[in-house]
């Protein structure tokens, strides 16, 4: 078993006088995908944010790929473009086109002279099977087609791991297949994801590990046929049991 | 004589017309200069006042706000006033083109500073976001992903604004500047005759009228592909 890479201890998160993550430890290991699961308000998508740091953990550590996160000499702009983030409402450029979204942190970031920075995001593209839209602005994508170029964005920085923020829920239902294939091949790649979705049918065929949090805490974690076949916490039970419903 | 040959020889005396449209013309070119210059002083410092307000320097952004304030509050005609009459009483005398110069550039300055600062605060949280998560630092994030988009959605408000301003270039008569308005009452007052303010009203509609539509091209220039 391989050492983890993505590793946060004790990570409390107060919004003023609201206490969003109540201690939370989660250790990710190279490879792995993790699925974070739970009701909304319960602290997945804050937990998923103070990993790369977008959010300031109000106490507790957090290491990735062997950086303190929170400490105050770490470089956060290096580490950051060692966790690839994909958000819920894509945030593309919408002034660039798919290749410049793609482009931008490779040439600004990585400093890569142009012509380089161009051929890696058509790779990048390539992967997500959009080499063609390459020339398109995001107004003229589909909203699939959109997400598909935030995680090419994302991948082509080659990050050590990806956080992915309820990719697909701003989507239309016929448009989800196409992003969750990409996530699969990005998988199959051997990439560690940390994912916060409820595309439960995603999550029993691909997690390693699900874990579901409720109230700011992980209530109970384990392999995807333990906690979607044999919850053995009450509100995992009532959670469970509520999505499947639908 | 009729009314209407009253009208015509009041505004479209045609001896008049050629006396002064020389006048009127030096007058044209005068506005152009004096509205580019405040364009240009006016746009690039409201800008640079919006870019420093998103640092988030609290005293800093007091001191913006209340400059800010003061200059959309004060009607353009009292600022010229006090800088062409006032600052000489403090040793200082500036000519009634640089007064009005100064005046209208600082409120272009103003207003532009508040359109430009409502468009960075309209750019979605999640743009930040996302250039952060890739690694770029805040300066090239605001540079390179807000800051287009903030100018792009602005730019409506922007030109009227703009146009606006440059309209009060006319306050400028009032300080002795011969451009259009302050050429065609001298004029007036010589000829004891109004043609030159029809020469003059014509000569705004020369000007503002090719503003207006390229403005209006900006806007579609500059809108997002869809």
């Amino acid at each position: 078993m391989s050492a983890a890479i993505v590793e946060a201890r004790g990570v409390h998160k107060h919004f003023g006088g609201l206490h969003v993550l109540k201690g939370v430890d989660l250790a990710v290991r190279e490879r792995e995908l993790v699925f974070v699961i739970g009701p909304s308000g319960s602290g997945k998508s804050t937990l998923l944010r103070c990993l790369n740091r977008l959010e300031e953990p109000s106490d507790g550590s957090i290491t990735v790929d062997g950086i303190d996160m929170l400490d105050r000499r770490t470089d956060i702009n290096k580490a950051r473009q060692r966790i690839g983030m994909v958000f819920q409402s894509f945030n593309l450029y919408p002034h660039m086109t798919a290749l410049g979204n793609v482009a931008l942190a490779l040439r600004r970031v990585q400093g890569l002279p142009r012509a380089e920075a161009e051929a890696r995001a058509r790779q990048a593209l390539e992967r997500v099977h959009l080499a063609d839209r390459a020339g398109h602005y995001p107004g003229q994508l589909s909203g699939g087609q959109q997400q598909r170029v935030a995680i090419a964005r994302a991948i082509a920085l080659e990050p050590r791991v990806m956080l992915f923020d309820e990719p697909t829920s701003a989507l239309d239902p016929e448009l989800v297949g196409g992003v969750l294939q990409a996530m699969r091949e990005l998988r199959e790649s051997g990439m560690t994801m940390v994912v916060v979705s409820h595309e439960m049918g995603f999550a029993r065929a691909a997690a390693d590990r699900v874990v579901f949090m409720d109230g700011g805490r992980i209530v109970e974690e384990g392999p995807p046929e333990a906690i979607f076949g044999n919850p053995q916490q009450e509100r995992t039970r009532a959670f469970i049991g509520q999505i499947e419903r639908h | 004589m009729t009314n209407w040959d009253r009208f015509l020889d009041s505004f479209f005396n045609a001896r008049v017309a050629a006396e002064y449209l020389p006048k009127i013309i030096e007058g044209f070119w005068l506005t152009i200069l004096l509205a580019a210059c405040i364009i240009l002083a006016g746009v690039a410092a409201g800008l640079a006042l919006a870019v420093l307000r998103s640092l988030g320097i609290r005293v800093l952004n007091w001191a913006i706000i209340f400059v800010v304030d003061l200059f959309r509050a004060l009607p353009p005609l009292v600022i010229i006033a006090l800088l062409y009459f006032g600052l000489p009483a403090a040793g200082l005398s500036l000519s009634g083109f640089a007064a009005a110069w100064l005046a209208l550039s600082l409120v272009l300055m103003a207003f532009t500073e508040e359109i430009f600062w409502a468009g960075i605060t309209a750019v979605p949280k999640g743009q930040w976001e996302a250039a952060r998560s890739t690694g770029l630092g805040f300066l090239d994030t605001f540079t390179l992903v807000v800051l287009p988009q903030a100018v792009r959605m602005v730019i409506p408000p922007l030109t009227n604004r703009t146009i606006a301003i440059t309209k009060g270039t006319a306050l400028a008569s009032v300080v002795a500047v011969q451009e259009i308005l302050g050429a065609a009452q001298a004029g007036v007052s010589f000829s004891f005759n109004p043609t030159p303010l029809t020469l003059g009203a014509v000569a705004y509609l020369v000007l503002f009228l090719p503003v207006v539509i390229l403005g209006r091209w900006v806007e579609t220039r500059f809108a997002w592909k869809r």
